[in-house]
């Protein structure tokens, strides 16, 4: 059966907007996805993925590499020459991290199978080598334990994931775009996580009949006859592969003038964010923004756009303070940008 | 696939097919009273003639059971059997069913139906407790890899489940990760890159304060609730509905999202799946009112939140009839005049027909505001008595699966007998068996959860209350650090409430807090029980409760909910002395300015005491640092 159409998802245009500006620079570093249940979170990132062209990889490489560049880091790909490499054709992964997995599953461990078996010393890669260059998706990553999150941000961050255990020693390339849902009933990230994550959205439900219908609709369309469904929309996949393409070749170019660095200065001095973290996400994904819409500089609306997925989790919170963040965050753009 | 299978013919041996009686359409005499207001005999009477009411089937049996879920017994027990023919159908569709229902004859009736109305050769398979992800996922054979020296691969229980169903026992304690690994097999369809499109069934035995997780519940359409049945109703004499011929509805997606709207079903997968099941339920035919009823009935009010406005005779009978050309209109043209909110009189029949399928403890405790107990510790159970995380202290024989594997240790449980092991034909250099395998034994630290028993009566008593909340919320804040969580027991008037369930989530505990009433006697009995009850919940879960008490002690409302300073005093003393027993830390603060009533409970609890007549939220906080 062939995955739900990225442009048949109703509503939602935060969750989509991010995702894309994902798609187009990975280094904005993760999505968060915040809010109600059945709102289509892991489907969008399926549908996204499923989107995208198929990339080349060296065959026989558990990282994917792909066969032009491989990651310096790749035990695999380094000690090849790269006449010897063969490439093939695979579909972005996306790797579901569930919850209470080890350690040793995220990581990768000694392969046990080997050492058991033939007395050999191998890696035997975990879920962070299958996701280099695709998406990994952590449902509920609030109630995901601690070391795994900071492990998870801390390899999304730099893209290598090092492993010293159990004897082995090494490094591999790790580079993925890390997409964390979950609902803040069931338990908040600890804020010095929240401010890792590049984007965060907030995804809810929608109220109104008429949207609810339109979901409803799509959905039930496509259980009948999904391949139809598929191919009706074809047309309109193949334009928002083409956008991120473009996007992607455009991003280099984009260019940031003073004056919006200026504003996201001035931006997350009033809303008190810590660190620089807040302007370095605010312009970066501003420009994959601008990218994707096909603009030569980022000006104002890019910025107002995208600030408040940027800024909303970066704010310093009085636990008790009533008013939501992205309340704060548009009253600081309406001040700002008056 | 352009659709669903068609599906299986009505259960045989079961007596001669039967005309419908309708009543998943018309609410029966005496089957509901005084819940609706002649709602259902406008919706009766619009009906006239699609759907003939005909008399229950005159069979021999008693006075239908006390009702405890939705409707009456032999409903109850029609609808469980028509969410299991419809499952059969496509077990990956549906996702499956929640079986909420104590062990017994009743549920091994009702999977007898299941299993009876699947086609032969249809995987069935029970769902060990605390199962591996190797043996859930598919992985390596560990006793043939070891044996032959080579890796031996197997698929796991899901892969092996393709195209059949899943028994998952106990599922109110399903730990979080297996949970969660069931959700995306769900959705994916697969388990390690393996074809797994299998359906669930999960096996609620829950009491009240425990519940399916969410996170899997949600995709699964069907939810039953067999408690308070008896054997006698699950006999399976009544027939199964035939699918009626139906005339086609103009827009049965629009009407069974108007539906979930009106019962406060917020996931959209509640009315996803009713579109399912409508179609699986109409078969070949055009999808029509009795459908979407029973797609209605079966998917949407078991989730439902809330009850809709009672509709208004008027506005009702001045709408336009609903348009009788439905050929006209193309079926598929998002078409803004027909607006299903608007609602038309063939809505409002399914919606009295939903109505009756809700579970009257729902309606209680959507009508008393209470939270729901259920939801809150939905999924959190035993995560904290997961042995996967946390530091090593030590190495044990086990399963390197399940656990990790102490590789040092394992080895060095196999080296003396590698001399042994060598002779005869082996070639390997190192011959490992199961036996040497050890495994790491790890140590979580518990986090703690305090119960705050919170005195909420008579006026005074307010100040106090705001006292209290701060500290509730001051506690949580530091949460942040410790991973620590709070819930908050209110008692006043004739019995205690749980303001807020063991929580770390800041808006959940705002939420609870704010809506905190206060004024009225002091059940102190009462109160002290339902910390004990959430404590040892609490427990339960792999969690170390610790309560705390504010109160003056001056108790004048029995556990019976009478009024009297004697009776009150010694229930409370009881209550307290339980609660000793149960071997719960406990602190008691006293917030009276006199009297010895406060101290005299502590002393029964064997609890610290702690005299507060002026309590500061920061002090308080402060306090129950130290004291716990």
């Amino acid at each position: 059966m062939p995955t739900f159409p990225f442009s048949a998802i109703v509503g939602q245009d935060e969750m989509r907007q991010a995702l894309l500006i994902a798609a187009v620079d990975p280094a904005v570093g993760g999505v968060l996805v915040f809010g109600d249940r059945g709102t289509g979170k892991s489907t969008a990132i399926r549908a996204l993925a499923a989107l995208l062209p198929p990339m080349r990889a060296v065959v026989g490489c558990p990282y994917n590499c792909d066969p032009d560049s491989p990651a310096e880091s790749c035990p695999h790909c380094a000690s090849m020459p790269g006449a010897r490499r063969r490439s093939e054709k695979k579909s972005v992964p996306v790797v579901d991290l569930p919850l209470g997995a080890t350690e040793d599953r995220v990581v990768g461990t000694l392969d046990l199978e080997r050492a058991l078996g033939a007395g050999v010393k191998a890696f035997e890669p975990g879920l962070l080598a299958r996701a280099n260059r695709g998406f990994l998706y952590i449902d509920e990553v609030n109630l995901l334990e601690d070391h795994l999150v900071d492990l998870l941000l801390d390899v999304a961050a730099s893209g290598v994931n090092t492993v010293e255990r159990e004897g082995l020693s090494l490094r591999h390339p790790a580079r993925f775009v890390l997409v964390g849902s979950g609902n803040p009933e069931e338990g908040e990230l600890r804020p010095q996580l929240l401010d890792r994550f590049g984007l965060a959205c907030e995804v809810v439900t929608p109220k109104d009949i008429p949207t609810r219908i339109a979901v409803v609709r799509a959905r039930d369309a496509y259980e009948r006859d999904p391949e139809g469904f598929c191919a009706a929309r074809a047309g309109e996949e193949r334009k928002i592969q083409k956008r991120i393409l473009l996007a992607r070749e455009r991003l280099p170019s984009v260019t940031v003038p003073d004056a919006a660095l200026e504003r996201a200065a001035q931006l997350c001095l009033a809303l008190g964010t810590d660190g620089l973290r807040g302007e370095l996400t605010l312009m970066r994904t501003a420009r994959a923004l601008a990218a994707l819409d096909g603009d030569a500089a980022v000006t104002d609306d890019h910025l107002r756009r995208i600030a408040p997925a940027s800024l909303r989790h970066r704010l310093r919170r009085n636990p008790l303070d009533e008013s939501g963040s992205t309340a704060r965050v548009e009253r600081a753009l309406a001040e700002i940008f008056a | 696939m352009t659709g669903p299978p068609p599906l299986p013919p009505p259960i045989a041996g079961e007596g001669a097919p039967r005309r419908r009686s309708g009543r998943d359409v018309v609410p029966q005499e005496g089957q509901r009273d005084g819940a609706e207001d002649g709602v259902s005999l406008h919706a009766a009477s619009t009906l006239s003639g699609s759907v003939v009411p005909l008399s229950r089937p005159a069979l021999t049996r008693g006075p239908p059971a006390p009702a405890e879920g939705g409707g009456s017994a032999p409903d109850r027990w029609a609808d469980a059997r028509l969410a299991a023919r419809l499952l059969t159908a496509d077990p990956h569709g549906f996702g499956g069913v929640v079986l909420r229902a104590p062990a017994g004859p009743v549920r091994e009736r009702w999977l007898d139906v299941l299993r009876a109305a699947l086609p032969p050769e249809t995987p069935w398979r029970r769902l060990p407790p605390g199962i591996g992800d190797d043996s859930l996922l598919g992985g390596l054979d560990l006793a043939a890899t070891l044996a032959t020296g080579r890796p031996v691969a197997r698929a796991g229980l899901l892969a092996q489940a393709d195209g059949g169903l899943i028994v998952v026992p106990m599922a109110e304690r399903l730990a979080p990760g297996i949970a969660s690994r069931l959700a995306a097999a769900l959705d994916t369809g697969t388990a390690s890159e393996r074809s797994a499109r299998f359906g669930l069934v999960l096996l609620d035995e829950g009491e009240a304060d425990e519940a399916v997780a969410e996170t899997l519940a949600d995709r699964l359409a069907f939810r039953i609730d067999l408690r308070g049945l008896g054997v006698a109703d699950a006999e399976g004499t009544v027939p199964d509905p035939e699918p009626a011929s139906d005339a086609a509805e103009p827009d049965p997606v629009g009407s069974l999202c108007a539906l979930a709207e009106a019962f406060g079903v917020a996931s959209l997968r509640g009315p996803i799946l009713a579109a399912r099941v409508a179609r699986a339920f109409a078969g070949a035919g055009p999808v029509g009112q009795a459908a979407i009823t029973a797609a209605a009935r079966l998917v949407l009010a078991p989730r439902a939140t809330r009850l809709p406005a009672p509709a208004e005779a008027a506005p009702e009978t001045a709408q336009p009839p609903p348009d009788d050309s439905p050929e006209d209109r193309p079926a598929d043209a998002a078409d803004p005049d027909a607006d299903p909110a608007a609602g038309d009189a063939s809505e409002d029949i399914v919606l009295e027909a939903v109505r009756a399928a809700i579970p009257p403890h729902l309606l209680d405790q959507l009508l008393s505001g209470q939270p729901r107990l259920a939801a809150a510790k939905a999924g959190r159970v035993g995560q904290a008595a997961s042995s996967r995380t946390g530091r090593p202290v030590g190495s044990r024989r086990g399963d390197p699966r399940r656990d990790r594997l102490d590789l040092l240790a394992t080895l060095r449980a196999a080296a003396p007998w590698q001399a042994l092991r060598r002779c005869g034909e082996e070639t390997r250099r190192i011959v490992v068996r199961r036996d040497d395998l050890r495994i790491r034994i790890l140590k979580q630290r518990t986090e703690t959860t305090t119960v705050f028993c919170v005195d909420a009566s008579g006026s005074a008593a307010l100040e106090r209350l705001a006292e209290a909340k701060g500290a509730v919320e001051l506690l949580l804040a530091e949460a942040y650090v410790r991973r620590d969580r709070v819930a908050l027991v209110a008692f006043r008037g004739a019995g205690a409430e749980l303001v807020l369930p063991p929580t770390r989530s800041l808006t959940r505990a705002k939420r609870g807090l704010s809506g905190l009433p206060g004024g009225g006697g002091t059940p102190l009995a009462s109160g002290i029980d339902a910390a004990v009850a959430v404590a040892l919940g609490v427990r339960r879960g792999g969690s170390r409760p610790a309560i705390v008490l504010l109160t003056d002690g001056r108790a004048n409302v029995a556990r019976s909910g009478e009024g009297g300073r004697a009776r009150a005093g010694a229930d409370a003393l009881q209550a307290a002395r339980t609660l000793r027993d149960a071997g719960l830390p406990a602190l008691v603060v006293d917030t009276g300015s006199r009297g010895e009533e406060a101290r005299q409970v502590a002393e029964a609890m064997g609890a610290r005491y702690l005299k507060l007549p002026r309590v500061e939220a920061g002090q308080l906080s402060a306090a129950v640092r130290a004291a716990l």
